[in-house]
């Protein structure tokens, strides 16, 4: 008899169901070898209440954050009030102490039915692992990530259990996996566990020698999150963008325009969603650890971009045809094209999106003269940084007209000083000239993959898994909202639209490749060339390998959210991925996966970024064809 | 699901049927045209007539009552007083006039400025923790990750066979069966709520976080309560993380040492991780010599079953305990059962034979202890008074008033505590020249004959391999002190006592220098091992360097007084004399006068329902008080007692002042005690010892060389 009902009637239309990777592995002999840890991602970590106001009352080690949000609905503004941080300090406000669910019920799954490290964790149940040689590294992932430290002694535990399950099992090293922003929280705790004392965990400078096996990035954003812009400046995302055009543009329209922006503009309700949201989401020092890093070397400038030739019917094209019928398409087809340019993340204005960069008419908004504030009585009581800019200030704002990734560092500034304030004593955005810079051994470097070097482990791996084939957001079409007084002076412009048809631009966002959540770029950049063989940030040489895989959507609804999905989470249930996993657990190293696996046009992205990867004397060296130091390094690079 | 379908089907034909019946036109013609020759169908159409005018004028004539409308009804109604009842529900007042929740030890505390000071880490006792599944058998489908211990329990009655066959262990290792992984519940889960409502540890956690206590300075050290110690170490390597928490809890919280709070069968398991944590690698932890003195500064143990819980050994022997014995008394035949062919009570048994961690808590310290046939430290204990509550306080020293009550009762009646398993109720107090003198060795010497009885289904406990002759051998000897016991038990189930006797001892050491006592079997026993030993002065120079007025270790002992607690049975043969039957069983009609101990068979002592009180106190009272061999460096021992009141009204839930085994973790005086030693105090600051019962003289009657 099958399992369950839906599983019966899976099977009945589709087929027997594959065997999950577990149970497969197993008849092949995979057994327990390297004890795993888990660094779950932004927002799939569960928090619960320690101390509250007595509106929480009998909340007491109850989940504020994932489980079935039952109190987002009873008391939304005692939730809110509970999940802010203070403004000030990025720490707890007094009186109020929520923190990180522990153990695997942390993050296995996100709310009932939507499992986020659930069916990993079943399929290494099935090589053996229990307990005691899986470990979930939660953390409280609204604070910043040396706060995790200092208020819960988070790196330490983890320090401590990956120390205590290497030493019960035999010696075998750890394989790290984790997941979307957990993946910049496992590198700054590798920067931190060799630092010394104070500052660090003081491990030494061979800790993750001694008990580090692989690290598999899950969709990991290692240069950032564009998505994490419009978060920012207007608490909106494409989804949310989504739903006020539905509203607007839905068949009963005098209807709709009454009554649905109303739930989110909230007139009616005086609810303003969106400002608690963004009120809430403001304090969270977590969230600027993912603003595009970088700057216009990576992310491009006004006129250029490393994935400008990207189009989603090539790609979709690319999965039906053969590939050699479709190459000359392709060229004939790019050579028609506009470029895109991805560059420019923010535009104001669908025609400043595509103009060519030497007509646009910038005024600079640094230093701008930024108003009164506008808050009037009606929306006091609801408070965002724009309130105290004024009118002038939003114009400035507006009259940049384009800002790429290094002008958007700016922006935040300008429009929420106190928030980034905060943020840049943790976490840094730039690209370091010289890693030895005694500067760069402040903790404020060590998430940004381009300011810190990796450590001294030469047997280390290091995994980059993401799904690809996806449209993922990565430039944004603004516009004033009608109102200016209490709302957000900024939205995205959903009207903005590509006229052909497999453009890019959609509702006001332009997307690329990638796992909706994470570009290709973000993802896979570091792997595919910023640490490939020795360079710069990579000084001993770790192998680094990508694995990508490639979307297809569930076959029927009754798969639930399918078995094949390159979605940022849904990946986590990709049986793809679940046995490379298993196999690095159970002791395959990267060669033995079958090393890269791409779909997406990666490598060719990354060649396009000029980005110094050598230091200083090998590169001069290579240039004039001396004998390099290292011959296999040499060999590597003209080989590539 | 086709039943649900068949349900609608009947519910939609119907409606169907009265529509054409009522609306269509050609049916009434027809009726018309018969109705000329039948009168009958005549006043049939004129019924209808009327139906159809009443259902103009919006009142629904009984005929029209469909189904459906009665399905909606329903519906509504009990939406409406759902509705009304969560309505009435949130106006109740949270507290009733008249009762008054009295506030929190952990608020008034706080108010007192007590914080956070030293990490806690809890240790739970046996059963409390909860076991969850990693591996199964086909029939626990779908169970992965799911509670089968604790928690609601559901699958008990789901799937009772599977449910068992998961929850023992091998019969031969005591460790998993092949093919099923069943592992303890981490972290606080594992035992703050038993059963949904039913707390363990939740209150005293709330108390904590309340002074701010959180994740990174409490810890709950769960393990398999069901192993023997030292494979829980073997199997899940749980010692080790205990070990590596409480330095990594010692280190991030700017070196404070541990507080301790084991509860229960957790205090002996806390016993033997002292001894395994400074005991080099192979067998050990490996923390060297100091470790204890290093990184603790209490051990709170709470409802202690230091020497060993008399209950164990009727449950070991027929799977009983107090409770049931009454329920057999008052309705036999329901867990006789052979009718249903439940067998609940064999199939208990076999299950429970199968965990290693039973045998840990039996009687330990032999005759010196617990008595012998003729008298025991204990007795004399009159259970009146227990009733009554008429203790005084006695702060120090023994309370005069309090000796006349007892020697009162002493001449009534004389309870011979130290005879634990006697045959009849005549046996239990006859002096011991007239007890048949049967050596136990004799019984062990004679060859047991084999039952071989193939009828014998599938319940398999070690009892069907023994013949009815060798069942008689037993009862005759009438009358088992606590050693003796030990021989019987061996004698009835051989292969559990090789299994367990290789994990636990229970004896008394003569010289604890002697190289065997460096085995793990004896370290969970306090009569057998040093507590923490020696602190030499180097190691103790170095703590005294790093933190120059660091208190050094303390033991307290928290306990109930007041419930008449199980010290010993009176038993008989079970009639039938089918297979799979338990041949031994309580006497549950030996009853003693109004005064008496005695009580369906079982005779009750003072303690908190599980633990007697010789068993709690005696280590904290005698055995290691000043600096006795047992506790070579002189570690201050403390004794709280907590007096049993049971709660005032039903609303008060299970009191805040119970004595109880489980239910003194929410004992509101026990709650402060505890947070004011995480807070920092001494146990002399907290009132050093506050005794009820007559421990000390108990202790006295105790005849062991310190």
């Amino acid at each position: 008899m099958p399992a369950s009902f839906n599983q019966f009637v899976t099977e009945a239309i589709t087929g027997p169901v594959p065997d999950p990777p577990g149970v497969k592995l197993v008849k092949e002999g995979l057994k327990v070898k390297h004890p795993v840890v888990f660094v779950p991602g932004i927002v799939t970590g569960g928090l619960e209440l320690w101390e509250g106001h007595p509106c929480a009352e009998g909340l007491f080690r109850k989940r504020l954050w994932g489980g079935t949000f039952g109190e987002v609905y009873k008391r939304p503004l005692c939730w809110a009030e509970h999940m802010s941080m203070d403004n000030e300090t990025g720490l707890d406000p007094p009186g109020i102490r929520v923190r990180a669910v522990t153990g695997l019920v942390a993050a296995d799954y996100f709310a009932p039915g939507y499992f986020v490290w659930a069916v990993m964790i079943a399929n290494l149940a099935r090589l053996g692992y229990e307990e005691k040689n899986m470990y979930m590294a939660s953390y409280d992932w609204r604070i910043s990530y040396q706060n995790t430290e200092v208020r819960d002694r988070s790196l330490s535990r983890m320090k401590s259990n990956i120390e205590l399950m290497v030493s019960t099992n035999g010696g075998n090293k750890a394989v790290i996996i984790p997941h979307s922003m957990g993946v910049l929280y496992f590198l700054h705790f590798m920067k931190w566990v060799e630092a010394p004392a104070p500052m660090g965990g003081g491990g030494g400078p061979d800790w993750c020698a001694k008990h580090i096996k692989a690290v598999m990035n899950i969709g990991g954003p290692f240069l950032g999150v564009p998505k994490s812009i419009a978060g920012l400046l207007s608490a909106e995302a494409k989804d949310i963008a989504v739903v006020r055009t539905m509203s607007a543009t839905h068949p009963c329209a005098s209807l709709g325009r009454a009554i649905t922006p109303g739930v989110l503009d909230n007139d009616i309700f005086r609810l303003q969603t969106l400002q608690r949201v963004m009120q809430m989401s403001r304090t969270w020092d977590s969230t600027m650890s993912m603003i595009p890093k970088g700057g216009d070397t990576i992310w491009g400038d006004l006129d250029w971009s490393p994935e400008e030739d990207y189009a989603p019917s090539i790609r979709k094209q690319k999965k039906i045809d053969t590939q050699v019928v479709n190459k000359d398409e392709n060229g004939s087809m790019a050579s028609q094209r506009k470029l895109k340019n991805y560059g420019r993340i923010i535009s104001f204005g669908k025609d400043v999106a595509f103009a060519p960069s030497s007509e646009i008419e910038r005024i600079d908004f640094r230093g701008a003269y930024k108003g009164c504030s506008v808050a009037n009585s009606t929306c006091r009581d609801v408070w965002t940084e724009y309130h105290e800019m004024g009118i002038e200030g939003i114009k400035a704002v507006a009259e940049y007209k384009v800002y790429t990734a290094g002008s958007l560092v700016d922006l935040l500034e300008f429009v929420a000083p106190k928030m980034m304030a905060r943020g840049s004593a943790h976490f840094s955005y730039g690209i370091a000239d010289n890693l030895d810079d005694p500067k760069y051994q402040h903790y404020k470097y060590w998430s940004n993959p381009l300011e810190t070097k990796l450590p001294n482990a030469p047997d280390m791996e290091i995994f980059s898994l993401y799904g690809s084939g996806l449209p993922t957001e990565r430039g944004y079409i603004y516009k004033f909202s009608s109102s200016a007084d209490c709302y957000i002076p900024f939205q995205i412009d959903t009207s903005a639209d590509d006229e052909d048809e497999d453009g890019c631009l959609q509702d006001g966002v332009y997307t690329v490749d990638g796992d909706q959540t994470v570009p290709v770029l973000s993802a896979g950049y570091m792997c595919a060339k910023g640490w490939r063989g020795k360079t710069r940030f990579n000084p001993s040489g770790i192998r680094t390998f990508i694995r990508e895989y490639d979307h297809s959507p569930p076959a029927n609804l009754l798969e639930g959210r399918g078995t094949l999905s390159g979605d940022h989470v849904d990946i986590m249930g990709n049986f793809g991925l679940i046995e490379d996993i298993l196999r690095v657990a159970a002791g395959a190293t990267g060669e033995e996966l079958g090393g890269d696996q791409v779909h997406s046009d990666i490598f060719k992205w990354s060649e396009k970024i000029k980005l110094q990867l050598l230091e200083l004397l090998t590169a001069i060296a290579f240039w004039w064809k001396w004998p390099s130091p290292d011959k296999c390094l040499s060999a590597w690079m003209l080989e590539d | 699901m086709a039943s649900i379908l068949r349900f609608r089907k009947l519910c939609y034909l119907e409606p169907v049927k009265f529509r054409t019946f009522d609306e269509s036109p050609e049916l009434y013609q027809k009726l018309d045209k018969k109705a000329d020759d039948n009168n009958v169908i005549l006043t049939a159409k004129s019924v209808l007539e009327t139906d159809t005018k009443k259902k103009k004028c919006t009142k629904k004539p009984s005929k029209e009552w469909r189904c459906v409308d009665t399905c909606c009804w329903m519906i509504g109604c009990l939406c409406t007083t759902w509705w009304f009842l969560l309505f009435l529900y949130h106006c109740f007042p949270a507290t009733l006039p008249g009762f008054q929740v009295p506030e929190s030890p952990g608020v008034r505390l706080k108010r007192d400025g007590l914080t956070a000071n030293h990490p806690v880490v809890l240790v739970p006792g046996f059963v409390t923790g909860g076991l969850e599944l990693w591996e199964g058998r086909p029939c626990a489908e779908g169970l992965f990750r799911k509670r089968l211990w604790g928690g609601s329990f559901t699958e008990i009655f789901k799937r009772p066979s599977c449910w068992l066959e998961h929850l023992s262990l091998d019969n031969e290792t005591g460790l998993d069966p092949p093919g099923i992984r069943v592992r303890p519940v981490p972290g606080l889960v594992a035992a703050d709520y038993f059963a949904t409502g039913y707390f363990v540890w939740a209150v005293l956690i709330e108390n904590l976080a309340k002074i701010g206590y959180e994740g990174k300075n409490l810890y709950m050290a769960a393990y398999d309560w069901r192993l023997s110690f030292q494979n829980t170490e073997i199997r899940d390597q749980a010692l080790s993380r205990l070990k590596s928490k409480i330095e990594l809890l010692y280190v991030t919280n700017g070196y404070k040492k541990v507080v301790v709070v084991p509860h229960s069968m957790g205090v002996i398991y806390f016993l033997h991780f002292l001894k395994w944590v400074e005991t080099p690698p192979p067998m050990g932890g490996g923390g060297g010599p100091g470790w204890c003195a290093k990184h603790i500064k209490a051990v709170m143990n709470i409802g202690p079953a230091f020497l060993g819980v008399p209950k164990t050994v009727s449950n070991l022997f027929s799977a009983e305990g107090k409770d049931i014995a009454y329920l057999r008394a008052m309705a036999p035949g329901v867990l006789d059962s052979e009718i249903l062919g439940l067998q609940t009570l064999e199939h208990v048994m076999r299950v429970s034979r199968t965990w290693d961690s039973v045998i840990s808590l039996m009687p330990k310290g032999g005759e010196t202890i617990w008595g012998n046939l003729d008298s025991s430290p204990d007795e004399g204990h009159a259970c009146q008074s227990v009733k009554k509550g008429q203790y005084a306080p006695t702060s120090n020293g023994m309370n005069a008033n309090h000796t006349d009550i007892k020697t009162g009762f002493q001449v009534k009646e004389t309870v011979k505590c130290g005879r634990i398993i006697s045959f009849g109720k005549a046996e239990s107090e006859l002096p011991s020249s007239q007890i048949p003198n049967l050596d136990t060795e004799e019984i062990l010497r004679s060859s047991i004959t084999k039952n071989v009885n193939s009828s014998c289904g599938e319940v398999w406990t070690e009892y069907d391999e023994m013949s009815r002759e060798s069942i008689r051998k037993v009862a005759e000897k009438k009358v088992y002190t606590a050693r003796t016991l030990l021989d019987l038990l061996r004698f009835v189930a051989p292969k559990m006592m090789q299994r367990a006797e290789a994990h636990f001892s229970h004896g008394i050491a003569d010289n604890l220098d002697d190289p065997k006592y460096a085995h793990y079997k004896y370290w969970s026993n306090p009569l057998e091992t040093k507590c923490c030993p020696e602190v030499t002065n180097s190691v103790k120079w170095d703590i005294c360097l790093r933190l120059p007025d660091a208190p050094d270790m303390e033991i307290h002992c928290l306990y109930g007084v007041g419930i008449p607690t199980e010290r010993s049975y009176v038993y008989k043969l079970s009639p039938t004399n089918k297979c799979k039957n338990i041949p031994f069983r309580i006497d549950a009609s030996a009853n003693g006068d109004e005064n008496s101990c005695l009580k369906g068979g079982v005779y009750f002592v003072d303690g908190d329902d599980s633990v007697p009180v010789l068993s709690a106190g005696f280590m904290c009272a005698k055995g290691w008080r000043g600096r006795t061999r047992f506790n070579p460096s002189g570690i201050a021992t403390y004794i709280r007692e907590y007096k049993h009141k049971p709660p005032t009204s039903l609303l008060e839930g299970r009191g805040i002042e119970s004595g109880a085994h489980v239910d003194i973790l929410g004992n509101v005086a026990l709650i402060e005690d505890v947070l004011r030693v995480a807070a920092g105090a001494s146990g002399a600051e907290i009132g050093g010892d506050q005794i009820y019962s007559d421990i000390r003289r108990m202790s006295e009657r105790i005849n062991l060389e310190l």
